[in-house]
């Protein structure tokens, strides 16, 4: 399988000094890495990292395909109605072959939302919108900070269809989490991040 | 960076400003403030009122744009959508550009639109008002550019305002300079081409150098 | 080749307690120049320079004035230059340096300008006039002003520090544009502008002291930002071992 991302001895430094320990990852169309580690780790550094949003302060990132990034905040502006968001991130993105904006709606179960300011949506429909921004825009490197944060048991399940069926199409995914593992078949690796310590 | 994604983002841009609505407008609400406050606090008298226009009009603009830099980059860094533009490891100097120039649509162009409402009511002459116009048009711009600088700089800070219009103040001084300048010659009948054609110059400096500079300082900033 | 071998050594000083301890090293030294030259220069430009035949005592506060003035324009030199190679090679230590030089040149620009007042007083008969020169240091005195503005609000001092030193080099393009600008609009306003010294040329004799408090000011701008550069990079690394090492060695 081909190597869609890869990172070796990468880490960010903020304030001079390294945030988490130097990592090294390699990830294959049909491949999923999960982040762990504890809180303030730097768990969602590492994936900025490797989204490209920040730059390495030593190592190096290797990109070789598109990327998509949810992070926290799913990326949704809270004036526009679901619709006009997920149009704007088709737009956006130079590919032209995602879903059509009604069908990726339907697929995360906010079918008849479409209209909604997203202002009025509760957090987990926002990150199912924001779920929903991954199809409409597709790429072959997924990377998720959390993506099973204040979502319910079926909203959860619904991630690990998407999971599924992205690398079935020879995806890779790298996602961070701190509660829930994926239930994907094959297996994920795992990838546990420390915080940095200076050596004394 | 591809066109689709600049014409999307404009766009979207503008659709934002047109929903926030009433807000967008303010500035321009301000720039009436200040233009009706000027003849109650020095009187009303036209001689004095004329020759203070050039510089009131403009003055009002370069505070009128000072307002929105707050809410220029910042909604956009809260919500998440502000690191989309790096995601690939792109330095998105064109999307930076058009939030730029789509500042300068929602509260330039404003401008540009009422001035002739404002040289009415401080009576500047006639024959200046092509010349004012000119002067706006070229030189709200590079407001739009500079503010747009600040607000990029002041970005991870958490007292943005003030520092704001204390570093866009030494910045637009020469701005100031060369328009009011213009409008001054012309009220006295006297040619402004020099004048606005160093505002260009300003203009194209800015054009080149502002968005650059600024993708640099977001960078800093998203980090 | 040379790039990166100035690369280098500039590495090297950039480890944080080998620039500490430049920081503590030089600036007695600095001090002491200081204080010889400008003892020299004053007795000099106090009691050897005879009265002015116009301005009588009052010219004398030209040897503070003048110096000020060079001085706070060339910091702006070495602020921009520190600031190109901290933001190029992201070396510490040159950072530091480059944002020690802010608060140092507005104190500079700040005396240029009140004693340009104080001696405007008597020869104009006002405390301000809008000359093009004054204008354009109180501009000056406002970008240094939002320079040190602009560091001080980040609680990330290094981000703080690469984004004021962007800042910087924005003002470099910035300052002979404000310079020209000033000087046209002084043209058109005021006729014929007041000058400092006009036409007339400066007696030899009144050069020595001129020089001497140059050299001296230019001595004291190294110690301050040498003494502003520890002090700040103490407080950075205030939790680090070596500060504690430096510290304890100190109780």
């Amino acid at each position: 399988m081909r190597v869609l991302l890869s990172a070796q001895q990468a880490t960010f430094s903020r304030a001079g000094e390294p945030v988490f320990q130097p990592v090294d990852i390699e990830v294959c169309g049909g491949g999923m890495t999960v982040i762990r580690g504890d809180n303030g780790a730097g768990k969602t550094t590492l994936l900025r990292l490797l989204a490209g949003i920040l730059r390495p302060s030593s190592g190096r990132v290797t990109r070789r395909a598109g990327i998509s990034f949810m992070g926290h905040g799913s990326a949704v502006k809270s004036e526009l109605t679901c619709r006009e968001n997920l149009d704007f991130r088709r737009r956006f993105a130079p590919s032209r072959s995602g879903m059509d904006t009604s069908a990726a709606l339907a697929r995360v179960g906010l079918a008849g939302h479409g209209l909604r300011p997203a202002i009025t949506l509760s957090a987990g429909q926002k990150r199912r919108l924001g779920l929903a921004c991954l199809l409409v825009a597709p790429t072959a490197i997924w990377i998720l900070d959390e993506p099973y944060a204040s979502l319910d048991d079926r909203g959860c399940g619904l991630v690990d269809e998407l999971l599924a069926s992205h690398l079935g199409r020879d995806g890779a995914v790298v996602l961070s989490t701190h509660q829930r593992l994926p239930q994907v078949k094959p297996g994920a690796q795992q990838l546990v991040v420390k915080r940095f310590r200076a050596l004394s | 960076m591809n066109l689709n994604a600049m014409r999307a983002l404009l766009l979207r841009d503008l659709r934002l400003a047109i929903r926030h609505g009433g807000e967008s407008l303010m500035p321009l609400i301000f720039l009436f403030a200040v233009i009706i406050l000027v003849p109650l606090g020095i009187g009303p008298g036209p001689n004095l009122l004329s020759s203070i226009a050039p510089g009131m009009i403009w003055v009002a603009a370069l505070l009128a744009s000072l307002l929105p830099l707050e809410q220029l980059f910042r909604p956009d860094l809260d919500d998440g959508t502000l690191e989309q533009w790096w995601v690939g490891g792109r330095f998105p100097v064109s999307l930076v550009g058009i939030r730029l120039f789509s500042h300068w649509l929602v509260t330039g162009v404003p401008v540009i639109a009422f001035a002739p409402l404002a040289a009415e009511m401080l009576y500047l002459p006639d024959g200046a008002l092509p010349v004012l116009l000119a002067s706006l048009l070229l030189g709200t711009p590079i407001l739009s550019l500079v503010g747009g600088l600040a607000a990029a700089l002041t970005l991870g800070t958490n007292r943005g305002s003030v520092l704001l219009s204390i570093l866009v103040f030494p910045i637009v001084v020469p701005v100031l300079i060369f328009a009011t300048g213009a409008v001054s010659a012309a009220a006295d009948d006297l040619p402004a081409r020099a004048h606005l054609g160093l505002l260009g110059a300003l203009l194209i400096l800015a054009v080149t150098l502002v968005p650059l500079t600024a993708t640099a300082a977001l960078r800093l900033n998203i980090e | 080749m040379t790039f990166h071998r100035l690369k280098v050594a500039f590495h090297r000083l950039g480890s944080p307690p080998t620039f500490f301890r430049l920081t503590r090293l030089l600036p007695p030294w600095l001090w002491a120049g200081f204080a010889v030259t400008a003892l020299i220069g004053l007795y000099f430009a106090l009691y050897v320079v005879p009265p002015d035949y116009q301005q009588g005592d009052s010219f004398r506060i030209l040897y503070i004035h003048v110096p000020a003035a060079w001085q706070a324009l060339f910091t702006y030199v070495v602020m921009a230059v520190l600031a190109a190679i901290a933001l190029i090679w992201r070396i510490r230590s040159v950072e530091i340096m480059a944002m020690a030089c802010a608060p140092v040149g507005a104190a500079l620009t700040a005396l240029c300008l009140a004693t340009g007042s104080l001696w405007g007083k008597p020869m104009w008969g006002t405390w301000w006039a809008w000359d093009a020169r004054l204008t354009s240091m109180l501009v000056l005195l406002f970008l240094y002003l939002g320079i040190m503005g602009l560091y001080a609000a980040f609680e990330d001092r290094r981000k703080g520090a690469r984004v004021a030193c962007i800042l910087v080099l924005v003002g470099l393009v910035n300052i002979p544009i404000i310079h020209f600008s000033v000087e046209w609009w002084t043209t058109l306003h005021q006729g014929a502008t007041i000058r400092f010294f006009g036409e007339s040329r400066m007696h030899s004799s009144m050069l020595p002291p001129l020089v001497f408090m140059t050299i001296a000011i230019k001595l004291m701008f190294g110690a301050a930002i040498l003494n502003r550069a520890g002090n700040d990079l103490l407080d950075q690394d205030r939790r680090k071992n070596w500060v504690g090492r430096y510290l304890g060695d100190k109780p």
